[in-house]
């Protein structure tokens, strides 16, 4: 458990992504089994056991330790878990010292543990532990890891450990169970890879690389095949027979992650078995609604009839990957679509139905359709088409972003021009630079015209623009708070950053009253004053818009 | 005699009126008794400085020749007798030369134990325990969340860290009197011999520490190295230099920074460190409530940092406790400001 508790400490602080990997890797690689695999359940929060709530460690630490003590320092630490791994005093007159239980103790224990018996136990682990041990073990059974590790990642490194491919990981993995004692066996060539018994697993998916303008020159209209792209979701709806003949239909998303247990309304659509690959919209009076309403229906974990009745799902679809017990991935993406819309027709259910096809003759014909898609096809939908795809009619399904065999070519995102006010550096390699920025836009004050915030943003610059930025915060630096730097913002001193977003919604929980989706900085304005940047107005009106559209 | 009227908390720090002279002084005054060298607590402009020989050293290579108008020596267990009271000096355990200072007037003995650890510590004579009748200590770590652990360890951390990533720099956020000398003899000590890399603003105090028969191995300065020769390095920085311009020379560098407050993830996180590394030079919750029961006093001050807690604390324990209200002090790590050519340094 220290073991596994050092790994957690240390990816708790790492910000890169490829440093990450290498500690996930590092570990796998040094632990054996079961432990190991123990590990990448509760990083893959795979490992199931009902949670301690805090009111038990609470009452805990208080057996032990005095009320005031504990209360200074819990509003010093202000993490109860934290508070409590450091400040558990030993218990007093143990002597035998206990050697600290394995991350598989633990695992098992709690699995078969009654509620009687957890706060006993809870103890003599926290007796046994040393500071990171308990923390990781409160985060453990309080089921709050939070470590910034998606379960695609510590899949990755489990990959890397046998140099294999992490796709091929995510292929077997509906199949496995903690400790994955076959899984690892695999990776290390000690057995054959593991058969995926699992009627209806996930697929990689495939991804498209952004379109340029500089790249249509060398691409020529005959070989692809447009599509609208969906403003949603992009989820993998597959079905399979289970031993006993049983139709099993799951949800994923594009990551891989089982999100069935939101959607329980699409369940019966998916009755006929097969894997399509497609875009999950709310569809009212068969007209598709802004992604703001989908997000009503996101990251729920109780999904209550009102909301299954005020949010009808739906399932647009993109692509077939397999069709009954048919791979069609090998194929190309011309018969893959024929097979779709064979698919689609044989399902007739009035949720799942087809994207259509956007017919072009030149490049110019489809920059006209993405420019007006009501008149191209879209129709009363065309407000939640978010651009255009185009798909080489000869591509493999592919898992990633291969080269050259997918576009996405978005709408022209909204942009405004604002002003920089407050800059804080960022995390990592950029914990040098002033990269993460507040910025603002004009609004009526009682003293005139201010600034008010209305977003934030940390990318979209490139690495040049980055130190252009850096130095003129430096360089005009008013004040400094912490980690935050205020920074010149008057009508005719200061930066003006143009920022394009996707999207406006009202939000109460900033001053604005606005909140951005995907706010990035677009342009530098170097040539700008601040007083012509925008105002508030411009997005209040931008938001109306966006509210007829909903 | 009443212990307030031995010692007394005023503006300019803790005054000793039957002595005639302040202890660590915020504020020039005619005679100082200094504890040690941090910049908080060893202030130039003072008419008389009585301190140790190391001390005095540190508070000449910071602050130039006329940091004071007469110094004056003192060893560790020397007896004087300023006015009507005599001095007596402890070793601290805190940092080369850091003393407590024992006042005793007839038969009250008080000890201000300036900052303190009772930990080891290769780079400084340890702590030395005083029966007293005040004690006045510390609570920079005054809270039972703070337990430092062996220092040993989180060097070993470290070394994990440089074998795991051979081609990143480490550097690691040290306060430059002290911590980075301990940092780099604990290094040493873990059997890693290779050069170790310094900022040019704690040069001169670790040249210091080594002229005082402290092996610290092989140094060099990290000015003027090229960035490829720097992977696999560890760098020793002033704390708030490795989070600036300055780490631009440093392939792909792990930011490390050896504190007490490395115990809380909050605050590592809020500085933007990778590598926290518990190693403090205070003691830590245990070390202070230890310490206060073994001096024997019946009565305690507490002065800056957690004083709540301890205060606290030491009334569960039936002593007399009482915050001292003394300002200007504070961790020395937080304070410390980088020299104005660290961009260039």
């Amino acid at each position: 458990m220290n073991r596994f508790a050092e790994l957690l400490d240390r990816l708790a602080y790492e910000p890169g992504r490829n440093n990450k990997l290498r500690l996930l890797t590092g570990y796998f690689r040094e632990v054996g089994d079961p432990d190991r695999g123990y590990a990448l359940a509760a990083l893959t929060g795979a490992l199931s056991f009902k949670h301690a709530k805090s009111a038990l460690i609470r009452n805990l630490i208080a057996t032990r330790t005095d009320e005031v003590l504990f209360g200074l320092s819990y509003d010093y630490v202000g993490d109860l878990s934290e508070t409590v791994a450091l400040m558990w005093p030993k218990a007093v007159g143990v002597h035998n010292n206990p050697p600290p239980p394995t991350l598989t103790e633990v695992v098992t224990t709690l699995r078969t543990l009654g509620k009687t018996e957890l706060p006993k136990q809870l103890e003599r682990w926290l007796d046994e532990l040393d500071e990171t041990g308990r923390w990781a073990l409160l985060k453990l059974v309080t089921g709050s890891l939070r470590i910034g590790i998606s379960a695609r990642l510590a899949k990755t490194a489990a990959a890397a450990l046998g140099d294999k491919d992490p796709h091929d990981v995510e292929l077997v993995w509906p199949g496995l169970a903690p400790p994955y004692l076959d899984l690892f066996a695999w990776l290390e060539d000690r057995a054959e890879k593991p058969v995926n018994r699992d009627p209806a697993p996930f697929r990689p998916v495939m991804l498209a690389h952004a379109i340029e303008d500089s790249d249509f020159a060398a691409l020529d209209p005959a070989d692809y095949i447009a599509e609208w792209k969906w403003d949603g979701i992009r989820v993998q709806a597959v079905a399979g027979r289970d031993e006993n003949g049983h139709i099993t239909g799951r949800l994923y998303s594009r990551t891989g992650e089982d999100i069935t247990g939101s959607f329980p309304d699409l369940v019966p659509s998916l009755h006929l078995p097969g894997a399509i690959d497609g875009e999950l919209l709310i569809l009212r009076e068969g007209r598709v609604q802004s992604f703001n309403v989908l997000q009503q229906r996101l990251n729920r974990k109780v999904v209550s009839p009102k909301l299954i009745k005020e949010f009808p799902i739906h399932l647009r679809a993109y692509d077939l990957l397999g069709d009954d017990e048919n791979d069609l991935r090998e194929l190309p993406f011309a018969e893959r679509r024929e097979r779709l819309e064979a698919f689609i027709g044989k399902l007739g259910d009035p949720r799942i139905d087809l994207s259509p096809t956007v017919p072009f003759a030149s490049w110019e014909a489809l920059t006209a359709a993405r420019a007006d898609p009501a008149s191209a096809g879209a129709g009363e939908d065309a407000d939640a088409v978010e651009g255009v795809m185009l798909k080489r009619r000869d591509a493999l399904y592919l898992p990633g972003r291969p080269k050259g065999q997918w576009w996405k070519w978005k709408r022209d995102p909204h942009i405004i021009d604002a002003v920089l006010m407050y800059a804080q550096r960022g995390h990592g390699k950029r914990s040098s630079y002033y990269s993460d920025y507040t910025f603002g836009v004009w609004t009526a004050g009682e003293g005139g015209d201010e600034l008010v915030p209305v977003g934030k943003a940390y990318f979209g610059f490139t690495d040049e623009e980055l130190l252009q930025i850096d130095r003129f915060v430096r360089r005009n630096t008013t004040e400094k708070f912490g980690p935050v730097r205020h920074v010149v913002h008057e009508s005719d001193k200061g930066l003006v950053l143009e920022v394009a977003f996707e999207g406006l919604q009202r939000s109460p929980r900033h001053k604005s009253g606005v909140a951005m989706r995907f706010p990035r900085i677009s342009r530098l304005r170097w040539d700008k004053p601040p007083r012509e940047a925008d105002r508030l107005e411009t997005l209040e009106r931008m938001l109306k818009a966006e509210a007829v559209e909903a | 005699m009443r212990p307030q009227d031995i010692l007394l908390p005023v503006a300019a720090g803790l005054c000793c009126k039957p002595g005639g002279f302040h202890i660590d002084p915020v504020r020039p005054v005619e005679r100082a008794v200094i504890t040690h060298g941090h910049s908080d607590h060893a202030r130039p402009g003072h008419g008389a400085v009585l301190a140790t020989q190391e001390t005095l050293d540190m508070m000449r290579l910071r602050y130039g020749e006329n940091f004071a108008g007469s110094t004056q020596a003192i060893h560790y267990g020397e007896q004087i007798r300023l006015g009507d009271v005599t001095v007596k000096f402890h070793p601290a355990g805190h940092v080369l030369g850091s003393a407590q200072v024992a006042v005793t007037c007839e038969d009250t003995c008080i000890v201000a134990s300036g900052d303190y650890k009772d930990a080891p510590d290769p780079t400084c004579t340890p702590f030395e325990l005083v029966q007293c009748d005040v004690f006045i200590t510390e609570a920079t770590f005054g809270l039972p969340v703070f337990r430092h652990g062996d220092a040993a360890d989180e060097v070993k951390k470290l070394l994990a860290s440089v074998a795991l990533f051979p081609e990143r720099a480490h550097l690691v956020g040290a306060y430059s009197l002290g911590k980075a000398q301990r940092v780099i003899k604990l290094l040493r000590q873990a059997g890693y011999d290779a050069p170790i890399y310094l900022h040019g603003a704690m040069e001169k105090i670790t040249d210091y520490y080594q002229s005082r028969g402290i092996d610290l191995g092989e140094l060099r300065p990290a000015k003027g190295v090229k960035k490829a020769t720097l992977a696999g390095t560890i760098t020793l920085a002033p704390p708030s230099a490795t989070s600036d311009l300055w780490t631009r020379r440093f392939p792909d560098p792990v930011t490390a920074f050896a504190s007490g407050w490395m115990r809380v993830r909050a605050r590592a996180r809020q500085r933007g460190i990778e590598l926290p590394l518990v190693i403090s030079d205070h003691a830590d919750w245990d070390g202070l409530t230890a310490t206060i029961a073994a001096t024997g006093a019946g009565e305690v001050w507490v002065t800056h940092g957690q004083e709540d807690a301890l205060v606290h604390w030491c009334q569960t324990k039936g002593l007399k406790a009482r915050p001292l209200d003394l300002v200007g002090y504070g961790d020395e790590e937080e304070s410390e400001t980088p020299p104005s050519d660290e961009a260039e340094a």
